[in-house]
């Protein structure tokens, strides 16, 4: 027999008429993604909460490193200076002449504390009582004074001990700025904001013309002393206005957007660093189960029978466990080891996969019979193959939905263990929303505005995400729309 | 049906010997304190952890085996969980905890009596009237209620109601009075705040299901039949939606026996939920184990009467038979 090596092409003919070709459908191919992304964009509310999802994770990524230069050092320090419960001020509103946002808040005063409010205003000349709104008599008969009174200027003086070289620093300062921080001492009196004659609460004794009768200290030679030598004579002892130290000391007007909390920090950046634990924490939470309940659920749903039916009594067993239990165990046992933050999210891996394997499951049992399942396998797939080339990118937009809907639980679930206090997050440098809401709910009836920007701010999360997620469930699986609505 | 009942009970009752075996042997795995910090009451600790088995006459640890068989043995034989060791010095656990039990059922029963009728009421409401703006109003509405966490209105109605206008008091009342006027008033805000987002739960669910079964057609040949509009939502559209809605209405009720922690902590109410977060900030284990238990109980209770009352509202449900 001749051997075949090489046919030339011309030899070959068809048996039967060549193919007709396939009709190309008009119109650009649509992917599964585009077409959910697409259906996505029709719905307006969803879209709106993506933007407003994107501002707050851009508030919690750059407030933090904008603010840095002022803002943070003010942070730490504040809290040492004890400049706390600031009311927000916005320096715009004030320049304006705006009534509202402006470091100022309504009091109603008695006349014992509206003289010693006045009595700050005197001393340094500063606007202390912004305004006089009106005068009432309570039940007894006295006389109450309702003011806007500035929080910024209301703090008065603190006694601080100075070093030499400090005192020579800020005396120079003064000089060039023709800004008072030091004033002169009172000797016997330990309300630094009282440099008058008082009674012994503190109600300032007025002479015959309705003036404060000055009691500084004066030495050998009549002058005031602004500072009493403490220890070994190094250092000073003196009254310093807090809102010409805080000056002095950053090089700008005390002004916080926000306020400042019941321990004076910043809210606008312990906001900001709440915010991006939050958010990073539900975000690995919320990776890792989609990792695990993917794998888990995957293999459940593939495999089905025996290894089923035996992985499916684990989750039984495993769901029914109490998340707070759990959360509580692991704090007890690991926090001390790994951390309180390492130990929360193992509380949270630990149950928090179910969800994602049990639809991860579900949707293998749909794929696994279908047509294109079968080509694989005859085509020699192996069985990781076929689990996630072939059935796991169909299931994808399910599972990837299911994961964005965990996220708002999370964030509830660990804001509320913070909250409560069985986690413990908060340090200097972060904090947690629950921290910061635990925390200014002792200040909730005189200075609601701690406790009401983290409120706001996982309040917005909270809608924003949940919108979001319905929105992306409804376009990834239409047939589900509205009956979540 | 008997035997479907049997198992699930036998794997609840395996279940909870699970958990509950964990919780023991975590909290004993922990570093015991030195009793030395108990002070003059080192005695009554000793000798009450002596008494339940857990460690020799002068607390010494003994194998963790056998505690746990006498752990097992105290608790779900003879309801003894040992003493408070720091919370309530060396008084009986369960007799606290059964003291402060009524406070959070009573609160959660009033809330659920607030929340279930508003709740269907909205959701019948807004199903009736889809996607005109008395839906759209009711769906913003609990879509906002739903989201936002349940402290935040906390935080609301303590500010506004308490504090500006002094409606009600800003803590719960203590004592054990429970349906005096005072204690009624107190009880309001909590109460408020415990159903706001059940409300909105109950109203979602109920709409979602409701306009499902609106939609079939064997509402049209109610229709068609003659009844009004009235009649037919009534007998036929509310009955079929009531299917899923009940079990989870039943499951909730029971579900509220837990309480809510937050909530009981802003407005401190003397109940089981801020009893576990003492005991949690005071370690005091033998709380914990109880509160652990009592918190798995509810829970697997609820999933059981779920799955059962399909079964009795829908009797073309057939539960636990071969082929359903």
């Amino acid at each position: 027999m001749r051997e075949i090596n090489e046919i030339p092409a011309e030899k070959f003919r068809f048996v039967t008429p060549k193919p007709q070709q396939e009709e190309i459908l008009p119109g650009k191919h649509i992917g599964y993604f585009r077409e959910a992304f697409g259906r996505f964009r029709k719905n307006k509310s969803s879209v709106v909460a993506g933007i407003i999802i994107l501002c707050l994770v851009a508030y919690a990524v750059f407030v933090p490193i904008f603010c840095q230069t002022s803002y943070s050092v003010a942070l730490t320090d504040t809290t040492y200076l004890q400049y706390t419960k600031l009311k927000p001020r916005n320096r715009l509103f004030v320049r304006w002449g705006i009534p509202a946002w402006d470091g100022c808040s309504v009091k109603t005063l008695s006349r014992g504390n509206y003289l010693y409010l006045q009595g700050i205003a005197q001393e340094t000349g500063q606007p202390v009582i912004k305004k006089v709104l009106g005068e009432t008599v309570d039940t007894d008969g006295n006389l109450q004074y309702k003011c806007r009174v500035d929080s910024y200027l209301a703090k008065g003086f603190v006694h601080m001990t100075l070093s030499r070289a400090e005192y020579e620093k800020i005396e120079a300062w003064q000089r060039e700025n023709d800004l008072q921080v030091i004033y002169p001492m009172v000797e016997g009196q330990s309300d630094a904001n009282i440099w008058y004659k008082a009674n012994r609460k503190g109600i300032p004794q007025l002479d015959s013309q309705g003036n404060y009768v000055n009691q500084y200290a004066v030495d050998e030679n009549g002058n005031y002393r602004y500072g009493i030598v403490t220890g070994d004579g190094s250092s000073y002892r003196c009254r310093v206005f807090l809102h010409s130290y805080f000056q002095y000391r950053y090089g700008f007007e005390p002004s916080f957007l926000l306020g400042t909390t019941g321990q004076g920090q910043d809210i606008l950046t312990r906001l900001a660093s709440a915010a991006r634990f939050s958010l990073v924490f539900a975000l690995c939470v919320s990776a890792i189960n989609l990792f695990i309940g993917a794998v888990y659920g995957a293999i459940e749903g593939y495999y089905g029978g025996t290894a089923d039916l035996l992985m499916e009594r684990i989750t039984d067993i495993l769901s029914r466990v109490p998340f707070l239990v759990v959360a509580t165990l692991f704090q007890l046992h690991l926090a001390a080891k790994v951390g309180p933050i390492v130990s929360l999210l193992f509380a949270f891996v630990l149950t928090g996969w179910l969800g994602i394997a049990n639809t991860t499951r579900m949707q293998f049992y749909r794929y696994k019979d279908r047509e294109f399942v079968q080509a694989a396998r005859v085509l020699g797939a192996g069985d990781g193959r076929i689990m996630f080339r072939h059935i796991f990118p169909n299931a994808l937009g399910t599972i990837i939905t299911g994961s964005v809907l965990v996220i708002p639980g999370v964030i509830f679930l660990e804001s509320s263990l913070t909250y409560l206090g069985i986690v413990n997050l908060d340090s200097s440098t972060m904090t947690s929303v629950g921290t910061m809401l635990a925390n200014g709910r002792q200040y909730l009836s005189t200075d609601p505005h701690i406790i009401l920007f983290p409120a706001l701010f996982i309040s917005l999360l909270e809608i924003s995400f949940n919108l979001f997620g319905n929105g992306l469930r409804d376009a990834f699986n239409p047939s589900l729309r509205g009956a979540d609505q | 049906m008997a035997s479907y009942i049997a198992k699930r009970i036998a794997f609840l009752l395996l279940t909870f010997l699970i958990i509950i075996s964990m919780c023991f042997v975590f909290i004993r795995l922990l570093p015991d304190d030195p009793p030395e910090q108990f002070g003059k009451d080192m005695q009554l600790v000793l000798q009450s952890r002596y008494r339940q088995g857990l460690a020799d006459m002068n607390g010494n640890p003994i194998p963790l085996l056998t505690q746990y068989g006498n752990f097992l043995k105290n608790t779900l034989l003879g309801f003894n969980w040992g003493i408070s060791e720091k919370l309530y010095l060396g008084q009986d656990c369960l007799k606290i905890f059964l003291e402060k039990l009524p406070n959070t059922v009573l609160i959660n029963v009033y809330a659920s009596l607030l929340a279930i009728p508003l709740g269907l009421a909205l959701g019948i409401y807004a199903a009736l009237k889809k996607n005109r703006w008395p839906d759209h109003a009711i769906s913003t509405g609990v879509m906002v209620l739903v989201s936002v966490p349940s402290y935040v209105y906390a935080f609301l109605i303590q500010y506004f109601l308490c504090f500006r206008l002094k409606l009600f008091p800003v803590v719960m009342e203590a004592g054990r009075d429970y349906f005096s006027g005072a204690m009624l008033r107190s009880m309001i805000p909590p109460v408020l705040s415990l159903s706001l987002s059940s409300i909105a739960g109950y109203a979602r669910f109920t709409r979602g299901e409701l306009t499902e079964v609106l939609t079939g057609e064997f509402l049209l040949l109610a229709r068609a039949k003659g009844l009004t509009r009235g009649q037919t939502t009534l007998r036929h559209a509310l009955r079929n939606a009531m299917v899923p809605i009940v079990p989870s209405i039943i499951s909730e009720v029971i579900a509220v026996l837990s309480g809510s922690l937050i909530i009981e902590s802003i407005f401190v109410v003397p109940g089981v939920g801020s009893l576990y977060v003492s005991a949690i900030t005071a370690l005091d284990y033998n709380f914990f184990l109880l509160l652990s238990a009592f918190y798995t109980v509810i829970g697997l209770t609820a999933g059981i009467v779920v799955d059962l009352s399909y079964g009795f509202i829908d009797p073309r449900i057939r539960i636990g038979a071969k082929n359903a």
